[in-house]
């Protein structure tokens, strides 16, 4: 008979040899670089180009985000609908996402379908339209999913905390309104396209099983004309005018059974020293299932589903954000509970069983998302649009492996102070 | 194609084997054949509890968590209307961990009093972010009872109403685990970077001696079929209208099933589908119009759902909605249009795939359904489907008796 009682030896997490797999790079012949990931074990790939067309760069609300969706509905040849077809009738999947910083068109496919739908993704970088018509639309139906957001307590909340811890009028605060679509006009689009949209402004990123004539084919449809002409985007630093009140509570709907939480505060961003301790003290405080807080707030009281603490990696700023939906009579009672967690870190070392434990979890993870060719280009994607290299990668998985306790209630007491945290509840 | 080796423990117990040594990791994954189908109707909303119940320690492990995750491992869980699956991702030099948690807590549970009292607490908050604190987040109970007059899927997983959760009570769990948590009623799928070898010596140590318990006969009412449109006029307080539209549908072990599923693609996958082109980019009366279903094993819901444009009337956009599905129902589908839908399932699978953690769900899954080797034969299900197949199952399928309407109206 086995003991149950006892568990099975472990490998530890100090004696994974982490390494991220190295990434290729290579030019196209009008300077455009490539960076490459090949896997061979599947028939798919992934490419992705990565523009420095994000909300930090538009002068009106809203121009980044309907520029970046709108490209893909309509280019000189071909309508939204006859790209769609194209699209689909191969199988793949064109997204596109803006954030603060980027703005981006990601194809995946099937790599036999690839020679079939590079013409299309061309047409789609290089030849949009902005029709009336599709802005019209547009308008009309992000107005409508909108309200139908507006009327959420963990949406609206979102909205609000940003907007406290940076203000309203910088990228990172700033929030989609009725009046801002209304206001978004084709020609605008246009302009924030062709300004941004530019050759020496790519970066093309891409994974998988890739054709052997890969480099020919890149080249082929965006490597041989400086298209859309060469421009120069100046990124300024932009004054950020956090909330003077610290403390707000919002009804947004008075039937409401639930409140969502929201407790932050600004924190540096990723170049700052402080920034990969501050992974592992918020991992351990509320970043994954046995946080702090889950154990607590969750799996102790039940006051809600779950709540997690997250650390916003944003370029200029970063915060650190502690969220969770929790029943409409327990949100103080919540709220309680998060400082009290925040305060046990200041006043007491982390024990060292826990923190082993929390090592180990990181470092599984990583290993976990290092897996597959997609997965490794996530990670150069991330150095590389943040000016960093892999050192950068290599330093925050020797902190988890090294951090000490006494390093962690530093930092709580450094950063986990209650008065420099905005609090709110939307019901 | 995706290689695998399955053996079957004495007691019961399947285990089937994926290797893939590209990657460092191993994932196991505990299939269990019971899911919101299986409650009675007076306690919905228990197979899913009970999910949360199996976190809260084991007969020899008071905590289920804290071991994994000192090994490097995640996990998770989910509970549909007709499986719970459970599954752990961690470090291949850990995998034995995972064997002796998961072991152990098909051995038997600890049944605390204390677990059961809080997860009761933190289903009931589940169950009001998900389906009360949320605009339009009771159209699902709404529908489910309007469709079924008789099987099961007449409630949701989450359950059927707070109630039925806030009464489960110990005895309940007990005997719930006993009657389906055994051996031979579940599927254990082990992949990564392991051997079968390995995998036959650590299920054998692990799993070997767990007594079989009793294979349960599934004796689920039928549904009948349906002989009337069902519709229903709901009001709330929401910004927009919506309409929603279910028709019965084979499940997902019928032959039939797989024209369905194109049909679904048709009418509502992808940007060039029909509803999304006719209804939302060229008549403008959506702003947003899907074609979906939940592939249950049991007879399903096909189901359109859309969002009016505020102004349109309820009926116009049901009459233009009726006008594709008639579409569909009296012209034969072109050939070019069943080829795009066959490419776009044919991808999809490929992208599904590339996960691990997806390959051994997905064995699981496809054990449970009869055989994992059908896994392997899903996507020819799919090639030999003609537009005469179409033309027939959509015939059946948008017959107007079978189908139930919701009209959700924004009483604002």
């Amino acid at each position: 008979m086995i003991n149950r009682k006892i568990a099975p030896e472990i490998k530890d997490a100090v004696d994974f040899d982490i390494t991220l797999k190295p990434c290729e790079k290579f030019t196209l012949d009008n300077g455009i670089p490539v960076y490459v990931v090949k896997s061979d074990e599947q028939d798919t790939l992934q490419l992705e180009l990565v523009f420095p067309g994000g909300s930090w760069f538009e002068t009106e609300n809203l121009v980044a985000s309907a520029t970046n969706f709108l490209m893909k509905n309509g280019t000189s040849k071909h309508s939204a609908l006859e790209i769609n077809e194209s699209i689909d009738y191969h199988g793949a999947y064109l997204n596109r996402t803006s954030h603060h910083e980027n703005a981006t068109y990601t194809l995946h496919c099937l790599t036999k379908h690839l020679t079939q739908l590079l013409p299309v993704l061309q047409e789609v970088i290089q030849d949009p339209t902005f029709s009336e018509e599709e802005l019209g639309t547009f308008q009309q139906n992000m107005k409508q999913r909108l309200a139908v957001n507006l009327q959420k307590c963990d949406f609206v909340a979102n909205r609000h905390i940003d907007k406290y811890l940076f203000g309203e009028f910088h990228p990172y605060g700033r929030v989609s309104t009725m009046d801002s679509y209304d206001a978004l006009q084709s020609q605008t689009l246009l302009a924030f396209y062709k300004q941004h949209y530019t050759y020496n402004n790519c970066k093309i990123f891409v994974a998988g099983n890739l054709p052997a004539n890969m480099v020919t084919l890149l080249n082929q449809y965006f490597g041989t004309t400086k298209w859309n002409g060469e421009t120069n985007i100046i990124r300024e630093q932009l004054p950020i005018l956090p909330a003077e009140e610290k403390k707000f509570r919002i009804f947004n709907d008075e039937n409401g059974v639930q409140g969502a939480v929201r407790v932050a505060r600004h924190f540096p961003n990723r170049y700052h020293p402080d920034f990969s301790k501050m992974l592992v003290l918020n991992t351990i405080f509320g970043g994954y299932f046995g946080s702090r807080l889950m154990s607590n707030i969750r799996e102790e009281k039940g006051y809600t589903y779950g709540i997690s603490s997250q650390i916003y990696n944003f370029r200029q700023s970063g915060a650190i954000n502690i969220h969770t939906e929790a029943g409409r009579d327990v949100c103080e009672a919540t709220i309680k509970e998060i400082y009290k967690e925040l305060h046990t870190l200041q006043q007491e070392l982390v024990p060292e069983e826990e923190l082993h434990l929390v090592r180990n979890f990181m470092i599984g993870s990583v290993l976990g998302d290092l897996d597959g060719a997609f997965q490794i280009i996530q990670r150069w994607k991330n150095l590389i649009l943040n000016d960093l290299d892999e050192n950068y990668f290599y330093n925050n998985i020797r902190t988890i492996k090294t951090i000490t306790a006494e390093e962690l209630q530093q930092l709580a007491q450094q950063y986990f102070t209650p008065e420099d945290f905005y609090e709110l509840v939307v019901i | 194609m995706i290689h695998y080796n399955k053996f079957t423990l004495a007691n019961g117990l399947r285990v089937i084997v994926h290797e893939d040594h590209t990657t460092p990791m191993a994932v196991v994954n505990v299939m269990y054949d019971v899911g919101a189908r299986d409650e009675d109707a007076n306690k919905t909303g228990f197979a899913h509890l009970f999910e949360h119940l199996m976190f809260g320690g084991s007969v020899n492990i008071p905590e289920y968590d804290e071991p994994l995750q000192m090994a490097g491992g995640e996990n998770n869980a989910f509970t549909t209307s007709d499986l719970t699956n459970y599954y752990i991702q961690l470090p291949a030099e850990n995998i034995e961990t995972a064997f002796w948690l998961e072991s152990d807590r098909m051995l038997s549970l600890a049944f605390s009093e204390k677990s059961l009292d809080v997860q009761r607490k933190v289903v009931s908050e589940e169950f009001k972010e998900h389906y009360i604190n949320k605009p339009y987040g009771d159209v699902w109970h709404k529908m489910r009872d309007l469709a079924y007059s008789t099987h099961p899927y007449k409630w949701m997983t989450i359950g059927k109403e707070l109630s039925h959760i806030e009464e489960a009570r110990l005895e309940d769990v007990k005997a719930f685990f006993f009657k389906y948590y055994r051996p031979s009623n579940a599927i254990l799928v082990v992949g990564g970077h392991v051997t079968l070898e390995q995998v036959k010596v650590l299920a054998e140590k692990w799993f070997g001696d767990i007594p079989a318990g009793e294979k349960i006969p599934r004796k689920l009412p039928v549904e009948p079929p349906q002989t009337a449109a069902h519709k229903l006029e709901v009001k709330a307080s929401v910004p927009l209208d919506a309409l929603y539209k279910c028709y019965h549908m084979p499940g997902r072990v019928e032959k039939e099933y797989y024209a369905v599923d194109l049909i679904s693609d048709i009418l509502g996958g992808g940007a060039s589908s029909r509803l999304h082109q006719v209804l939302v980019k060229e008549k403008k009366l959506f702003s947003n119009i899907d074609c979906y279903h939940f592939g249950t094993l049991d007879a399903g819901l096909l189901t359109i759902e859309g969002k009016l444009v505020k102004g349109v009337k309820m009926k116009d956009a049901e009459k233009a909605v009726q006008l594709e599905i008639d579409k569909v129902q009296q012209e034969i589908i072109p050939e070019r249009e069943l080829q795009k839908v066959k490419n776009r399932v044919e991808s999809m699978l490929a992208f599904e795939d590339m996960e691990l953690l997806n390959r051994a769900n997905n064995l699981a899954f496809y054990e449970l359904m009869g055989d994992a080797e059908l896994m392997n034969k899903e996507f020819s299900n799919y090639e030999a489907i003609t537009t005469a197949d179409l033309h027939r199952e959509a015939q059946q399928l948008f017959d107007e008796k079978n189908s139930n309407t919701i009209y959700y109206y924004a009483d604002k």
